[in-house]
């Protein structure tokens, strides 16, 4: 069996579905973080394999931009947690209730 | 393996078409390079240079109209018309975001080091968002998305050690970062489809038929999620309450325009460049044609028709139960992007123009109803209604400009609002979509209730007599906000006819 695309665009599938579930599901922000950066792995997937599909190498670049991206926002985030955890000693999402109506 | 990449390649000379952007970039680093050497208890350096940098690039967009059409940096941005207006609008909101925050307590506050990068990150955002204004390409799309989200998160939280500031950007970075991973499968997806980046090159291989249907819904719509979370449309607005109330209030100010309007900027390039076909955009051009031929499967202005009933009438009904007056003005924005998406979809050029004049108009009035608050937040310590309590005697003048806000943002005459909506529903109902129009009017009425409530605190209810002084930078910006928000409702013309000039020259549209 060769591995085409259609294969590529299943595990994209999956592991995207994963990680919205993930983000749905859990409650621990640092789960929820790397959940995001599933989602973004997908999105990267599809690229690369459409972009080797294709012949056109802007996906590629695409993918590289978008790793920045992930990268940068993974900082971000973890940044704010520690701030988080700092001043509540927790990371859980149901903890954060001061700003609820 | 690669075919030879066709690029329209990228050269020092473009930059002669994107001064604006450049002067805030260097704005940005040199700010925060300055924030370095700061002294004292307040950074006047990062101050004076964001400030006169947002001034120079504001000066610099002035100067550059009427804009391209152009297409530099390798294809990747597009300077015309739509780009050349927004580039005006976000260095003036960054420079009176910066004017007013200079003497806010919540940003300029004790033990806070390193105050200076403030400034800095109102440059930056003010330049992510020209960009967003500007893109014509996925990966611009992307990247400037990301770059003013990721601004917002940093300012969001800007407060480290305010447990209400510190869990809106947590909020604001899981929102925001997932709609944006949803954004780019979309975003992956029509890469696929089509197998271009740049949206005109995706408007032909759609117009050619090479994508799926299904498939491109489902793309589309994920790119739909995406911006419709920057501009905080019903369902995509979860963060926005939360992010609003707990933010530094300035940041609020300038979260509840500058993003909003890069966003509707870029929805109306994206979907008009790659939804509407050629003939149908010069079709939506001239007044008596009917509406522009769409591409792909949906009935998309029904689609958005929904979507712009639903967000309205969710922020309006929200807001009517609120007594926290930042809450309050998070949902009545989520409400005032409903309006504005019933000019999205009628695809003309006076929709547009109604939209852009709408947000000039938004820009004004919102941030003056922001200002207000961070003015009495510095001698008030809250922002509750019932803070305003008896404020006419107190600092009528004060009150009164509260007032020109509050009826612009209802709508009411003689004031700019009144004739932003004016624009948008004549249009509404030249094209004949009737229920929407009724839906929008019936909307504003329910405002009126809600924006009543502050005026009421103010001027019924009985509070404290103590003459209240603000700071006196704070009262300069108000009656400078004030001021347009009045004379805009009496006259608009030169403003309207920059705006059609700006609509005339956008790339999307007949062109």
């Amino acid at each position: 069996m060769t591995i085409g695309l259609t294969h590529y665009l299943v595990l994209a599938t999956a592991v995207f579905l994963t990680g919205l579930s993930g983000v749905l599901v859990r409650r621990n922000s640092l789960i929820v973080l790397m959940s995001i950066e599933l989602m973004l792995c997908a999105g990267n997937i599809v690229f690369a394999a459409f972009s080797r599909w294709l012949g056109d190498a802007s996906g590629h670049v695409f993918v590289l931009m978008s790793f920045a991206v992930a990268a940068a926002e993974a900082a971000i985030g973890l940044a704010i947690l520690v701030e988080i955890h700092r001043l509540r000693r927790s990371v859980n999402l149901d903890d954060l209730k001061t700003l609820t109506e | 393996m690669f075919e030879t990449l066709a690029l329209n390649a990228p050269s020092w000379s473009d930059l002669r078409h994107f001064v604006p952007e450049t002067v805030l970039v260097v704005t940005f680093l040199l700010a925060l390079m300055a924030d370095l050497f700061a002294r004292g208890r307040r950074p006047a350096g990062p101050f004076a240079l964001a400030l006169g940098g947002c001034l120079v690039a504001l000066a610099a967009a002035v100067s550059s109209l009427p804009a391209g059409p152009r297409s530099i940096l390798g294809d990747l941005v597009v300077v015309d018309g739509l780009a050349g207006f927004f580039r005006v609008l976000f260095p003036l909101i960054g420079a009176i975001t910066i004017l007013f925050s200079w003497a806010s307590g919540e940003i300029m506050g004790p033990r806070r080091e390193h105050k200076g990068e403030f400034y800095a990150l109102v440059a930056l955002m003010a330049f992510g968002m020209c960009v967003m204004a500007s893109a014509a390409d996925l990966i611009m799309l992307y990247l400037s998305v990301e770059l003013v989200s990721l601004t917002s998160y940093v300012m969001a939280g800007y407060m480290r050690t305010s447990l209400r500031s510190t869990e809106a950007s947590l909020k604001y970075v899981i929102f925001g970062s997932v709609s944006s991973g949803v954004m780019l499968y979309g975003l992956s997806l029509l890469f696929g489809l089509t197998g271009e980046t740049t949206f005109v090159e995706i408007r032909a291989a759609l117009l050619a038929g090479r994508a799926d249907n299904f498939a491109l819904l489902v793309a589309m719509v994920f790119v739909l999620a995406g911006l419709g979370y920057k501009i905080a449309a019903v369902p995509f607005h979860f963060w926005c309450p939360d992010v609003y109330e707990g933010a530094p209030t300035p940041v609020t100010a300038l979260f509840s325009v500058g993003p909003k309007a890069a966003g509707f900027a870029l929805m109306i390039r994206f979907f008009y460049t790659t939804l509407l076909s050629p003939g149908g955009g010069q079709a939506a051009a001239g007044a008596a044609a009917p509406d522009g031929v769409i591409v792909g499967p949906a009935d998309w202005p029904l689609l958005i028709a929904i979507l712009s009933v639903v967000t309205m009438t969710y922020g309006n009904l929200v807001a009517l139960r609120q007594t926290n007056v930042k809450r309050l003005l998070a949902y009545s924005s989520i409400a005032h992007v409903g309006y504005l998406l019933m000019g999205f979809l009628m695809l003309t050029a006076a929709g547009l123009e109604a939209i852009l004049f709408y947000l000039l108009v938004y820009a004004i009035m919102n941030l003056g109803a922001f200002l207000f608050v961070i003015a009495l937040n510095n001698r008030l310590g809250g922002e509750e209604i019932s803070d305003y309590a008896g404020l006419s005697t107190r600092a009528p003048w004060v009150a009164l400009m509260m007032m020109v806000f509050l009826l612009s943002l209802t709508g009411l005459p003689p004031t700019a609002g009144f004739i932003g909506k004016m624009y948008l529903f004549a249009e509404v109902i030249n094209r004949h979509w009737f229920w929407l129009a009724v839906v929008g009017a019936l909307n504003s009425v329910v405002s009126l209730f809600y924006y009543m409530k502050i005026a009421k605190a103010m001027y019924f209810t009985p509070g404290e007599r103590a003459p209240l002084r603000l700071e006196p930078l704070h009262t300069a910006v108000l009656i400078l906000l004030a001021a347009p928000t009045l004379a805009l409702g009496v006259y608009w013309t030169p403003f309207k006819n920059f705006v059609d000039r700006a609509v005339a020259g956008f790339a999307g549209l007949g062109g």
